[in-house]
């Protein structure tokens, strides 16, 4: 991940197919995460994920907001924010919070997303009480100068240019994700449009920071080599005595039903590998036709998650019109979410050909359905890769920390392997009959364009 | 297919494992030798029922041929890409109906490889791992494969100036050593390997001799040392010899433009360091880490950064080959901006070596790059991962309770003396990408002194 950037759904997908995805022990009743809960007096709520494998934790503070809360013209104040959080409180002067955490042998960073926003470190146990004090701190205590501002802003319009401009491929899948969303905040990038980052102030940053982030709308989560008894009188002494104010509800403009393909194609003279990528607007766990969200999952893994999926099968081995082909779906979004296709071009082969063999192959997929053994399949390697979930520090703290922030609870993140191992077959087929539809879809095409 | 019989024939193999307990610190090393000699350093971890086996054998692509560049790589992919009676699509079955990763992965001196499996299926995967590793097919239609994806990669490269950038940088820096070519190979390459020269890779490459193993996770030496065999113990005893000669960089303050239309300019710079064995390896850690290794903390970091927001990262490190050693920075600026953020980085990397780290510095970096060391802790695999670095370094088993003590006795005049050897801007080699403006005419390097603009890939 980039330092104290973003996460979006379009850049980081295989990221976060990951991160969604591998949760759980087998099909048996076992427990994914086996997390413990409470909620301070103030409203925070406090997750803890027990690994006792080394003596160190990872420590996460959530922000219940992201780019998609956003008002019109200030696209990129969520991320913005992020940044200016390590600029310094009325106790830690600009850019020491880092070098604190340094110093005790840490390290840090932070990510925003459409939905959220969050903030991290990872240290030795012993470590922990020094962090929770530091970010307790800026949690209340943020403290803001033109001075520190002005430079963060030009920090991030580089960031920009590296992550974005520079590359035609991101640019393209910006130009996609702002094709699907017709009226939905999803279809601005996350980072911000330029041309409104260009005009963000501290007064923006200060609003933004003091109606969202206040305890009630925090999530803590420690994941690491420590009890709930150790954590619970901690999380008090730091963040309990936080005073807590209510955050105002998250109004978004929402989507009108699709009516209409689109097309987007860029040209750019540097471009050598062509890609085909397209979205589809797709419910998530909370938003649309929500029964589908299983069964998208299952979809995804047997048309493009592996090599012996349909799409690698079809579009790279057999017909040898593509160098890599592969799907995706997030069904952790708070409003209607998206599944992804993309396929790189083989050298030598065409562009038609390609989205012609695409378009059979769902056609195919549509008219005739599904083996029962390949679900099975799918389903099988979705669990069976779930059981790996506990193996990284910091797994089961970004599936819950993803799964509160958009409206999900920790029962469903544990029911997940039961959930996806009741998925049929019927319900595959009818879940890609429902979103595989042309006129939920947005076809981006990158190509070459010959220099003059 | 195969699989079933080998199971149960290496089943019955009687085992004699010896193992060595070699630390009783933080973590716990046990040497574990198989019954047929093989031998990898284990830490066993019961919190999940599977096993993360990290390997590396020495010899990478740096061993590849001038007209064969991206064997390595190439022949790295194909292993997984069939063997046995398996071909491509079953092979890849195995691995994905039970969740094993199985992959390789060549650098300039080494091939990598990792399996990751859960207990249940880890016979399977260490017969797998054999098949790799000794019976692969290079099956036609795999190959064939495997060569369009990587030119599609090379291809995407090109279009990056970040990777291009750095390719420069590296071809320029060893125009007539294996380090200045591209590990991925270049189209011309590329487009005539045979599966012959994957075969000659396989044969001179991968053998006991040269190989490195670290495992993690819920395995008994008793249990290890059969899986050992079963994957490794076909391999050939010896290995070929390793014919890349040492090599120096010798800079000259040079800096050279490759012209592309972004709106952001990359740059890359570097120059001479240290390999891993010298014995002012921490010293120099201590200096790149305040200079510009620290992160968010490098002096680098404070000035191009935070203060003038002329970059969203700045970085350098020390790059520690097998027969040569680079200190090399990267950052990356709007077009109208280049020459300032040059000028800082060049200021930052002469008063590092008149003036070398304060006393708080020194004490800020100890305190990181010892505290942090075991945050590498969190997984199974990045912990094998340290076991076969610290085995590949020959830095002994008892390196991890050493390396506080070999940090904290570097003293700030260590520093000094090795922040002015280490550093000189003088001898920097700087390669840009992008449209800068502002550079004096002989860093405008018109037509580029080292090679064509539109040139697919370069470097390491």
């Amino acid at each position: 991940m980039a330092h104290r950037s973003r996460l979006t759904i379009a850049w980081l997908a295989a990221l976060l197919a990951v991160l969604v995805d591998p949760i759980g022990m087998r099909s048996a009743p076992a427990q994914v995460f086996n997390p413990e809960s409470f909620t301070l007096s103030n409203g925070m709520q406090v997750v803890l994920i027990a690994n006792h494998r080394a003596p160190i934790v990872t420590h996460m503070v959530w922000y219940k907001v992201g780019a998609a809360d956003e008002p019109p013209m200030k696209s990129g104040i969520a991320h913005f924010l992020e940044h200016l959080m390590f600029r310094g409180t009325k106790n830690i002067p600009p850019g020491d919070f880092s070098k604190v955490v340094a110093r005790l042998g840490g390290r840090d960073n932070a990510f925003t997303s459409y939905d959220y926003t969050a903030y991290f470190q990872v240290v030795a146990r012993d470590r922990l009480e020094d962090v929770m004090r530091l970010e307790a701190d800026r949690m209340a205590n943020l403290m803001l100068t033109d001075a520190v501002v002005d430079p963060e802003r030009d920090v991030i319009r580089e960031e920009r240019r590296q992550v974005v401009e520079n590359r035609p491929l991101a640019r393209l899948r910006e130009q996609v994700q702002a094709s699907l969303y017709l009226n939905h905040p999803y279809g601005r990038p996350v980072i911000g449009w330029d041309h409104e980052i260009e005009h963000l102030t501290r007064a923006d940053a200060l609003a933004w920071y003091g109606t969202w982030y206040t305890p009630s709308n925090a999530i803590l989560i420690v994941a690491g080599d420590i009890t709930a008894e150790e954590l619970r009188p901690l999380a008090e002494k730091y963040y309990g005595r936080l005073k807590g104010g209510q955050v105002p509800p998250r109004l978004r403009p929402q989507e009108p039903p699709p009516q209409a393909a689109r097309r987007v194609e860029l040209k750019d003279t540097r471009v050598r590998q062509p890609t085909l990528t397209r979205l589809w607007l797709a419910p998530s766990y909370t938003a649309g036709e929500r029964e589908h969200a299983y069964a998208l999952q299952v979809l995804s893994e047997l048309l493009g998650g592996a090599a012996t999926s349909r799409l690698y099968r079809t579009l790279v081995i057999d017909k040898q019109l593509a160098t890599s082909a592969g799907t995706w779906y997030e069904p952790d979004m708070l409003d209607l979410s998206s599944f992804g296709l993309s396929a790189n071009l083989r050298p030598g082969a065409d562009m038609r050909a390609l989205e012609a063999a695409i378009d059979a192959e769902i056609e195919r997929l549509l008219k005739e359905g599904i083996e029962a053994e390949e679900v099975e399949r799918a389903k099988k390697r979705m669990q069976a890769a779930a059981a790996y979930a506990r193996d990284e520090l910091s797994t089961g703290a970004r599936v819950i920390g993803t799964a509160l922030a958009t409206g999900q609870t920790i029962a469903d993140v544990e029911a997940w392997p039961q959930r996806i191992a009741a998925v049929t077959p019927a319900q595959v087929i009818a879940a890609a009959r429902y979103v595989l539809r042309p006129e939920r879809s947005v076809t981006g095409l990158l190509l070459p364009e010959p220099s003059s | 297919m195969s699989f079933r019989i080998l199971t149960i024939r290496l089943v019955a193999v009687v085992t004699l494992v010896i193992a060595t307990v070699a630390s009783a610190s933080a973590v716990e090393i046990e040497q574990v030798k198989s019954p047929g000699g093989i031998e990898a350093w284990l830490i066993r971890d019961r919190m999940v029922p599977l096993v993360s086996m990290h390997f590396a054998f020495r010899g990478g692509a740096a061993t590849d041929p001038a007209g064969k560049t991206g064997r390595a790589e190439m022949t790295a992919q194909l292993l997984t890409e069939g063997a046995g009676d398996l071909d491509s699509q079953k092979f890849a079955a195995m691995l994905e109906d039970r969740a094993i990763s199985l992959g390789f992965d060549a650098g300039l001196d080494s091939i990598q490889g990792s399996v990751k499996t859960l207990n249940e299926h880890r016979d399977t995967a260490f017969d797998l791992l054999r098949l790799a590793l000794t019976r692969p097919r290079f099956d036609a239609e795999a190959v064939e494969r495997v060569r369009a994806q990587t030119l599609a990669a090379i291809a995407r490269d090109a279009e990056n100036p970040e990777t291009l950038a750095r390719r420069t940088w590296w071809a320029t820096a060893f125009p007539d050593h294996p380090y200045g070519r591209p590990v991925r190979g270049t189209v011309e390459t590329v487009t005539r390997l045979q599966p012959d020269d994957f075969r000659d890779f396989v044969r001179n490459r991968l053998a006991r001799d040269n190989l490195i193993i670290g495992v993690v996770g819920d395995i008994t030496p008793d249990e290890l040392g059969p899986l050992l065999d079963r994957a490794f113990g076909d391999l050939p005893a010896r290995s070929a010899p390793v014919d890349v000669p040492e090599v120096e960089f010798k800079g000259d303050g040079r800096t050279t433009v490759v012209n592309r239309t972004v709106p952001q300019s990359v740059m890359v710079f570097g120059e001479d360091g240290i390999k891993r064995n010298h014995p002012d390896w921490f010293a120099a850690s201590i200096v790149n880490y305040i200079l510009g290794g620290g992160g968010f903390n490098s002096r680098l970091m404070t000035e191009v950064r935070e203060k003038r927001g002329l970059t969203y990262g700045v970085y350098t490190s020390l790059v520690a080959l097998d027969h040569t050693g680079l200190v090399l920075g990267s950052s990356s600026t709007a077009n109208a901006r280049v020459a300032q953020a040059l000028d800082l980085i060049r200021a930052e990397w002469r008063r590092m070596k008149e003036q070398g780290p304060t006393a708080d510095e020194l004490a800020d970096a100890k305190s990181y790059l010892t505290g942090s060391f075991k945050l590498q802790l969190s997984s199974s695999m990045s912990i094998a991962s340290m076991l076969v670095a610290i085995q590949y370094d020959n830095l002994g088993i008892d390196y991890i309770d050493r390396r506080d003590a070999l940090i904290n006795a570097v003293t700030i005049d260590d520093v000094r003396r090795v922040a002015g050897q280490l550093l000189d801007p003088a001898r920097m080699l700087t390669v840009i990408v992008g449209d800068p403006a502002g550079l004096a005419p002989d860093e405008s390097g018109a037509g580029g002194p080292a090679m064509p603009p539109a040139r697919p890939a370069q470097g390491g």
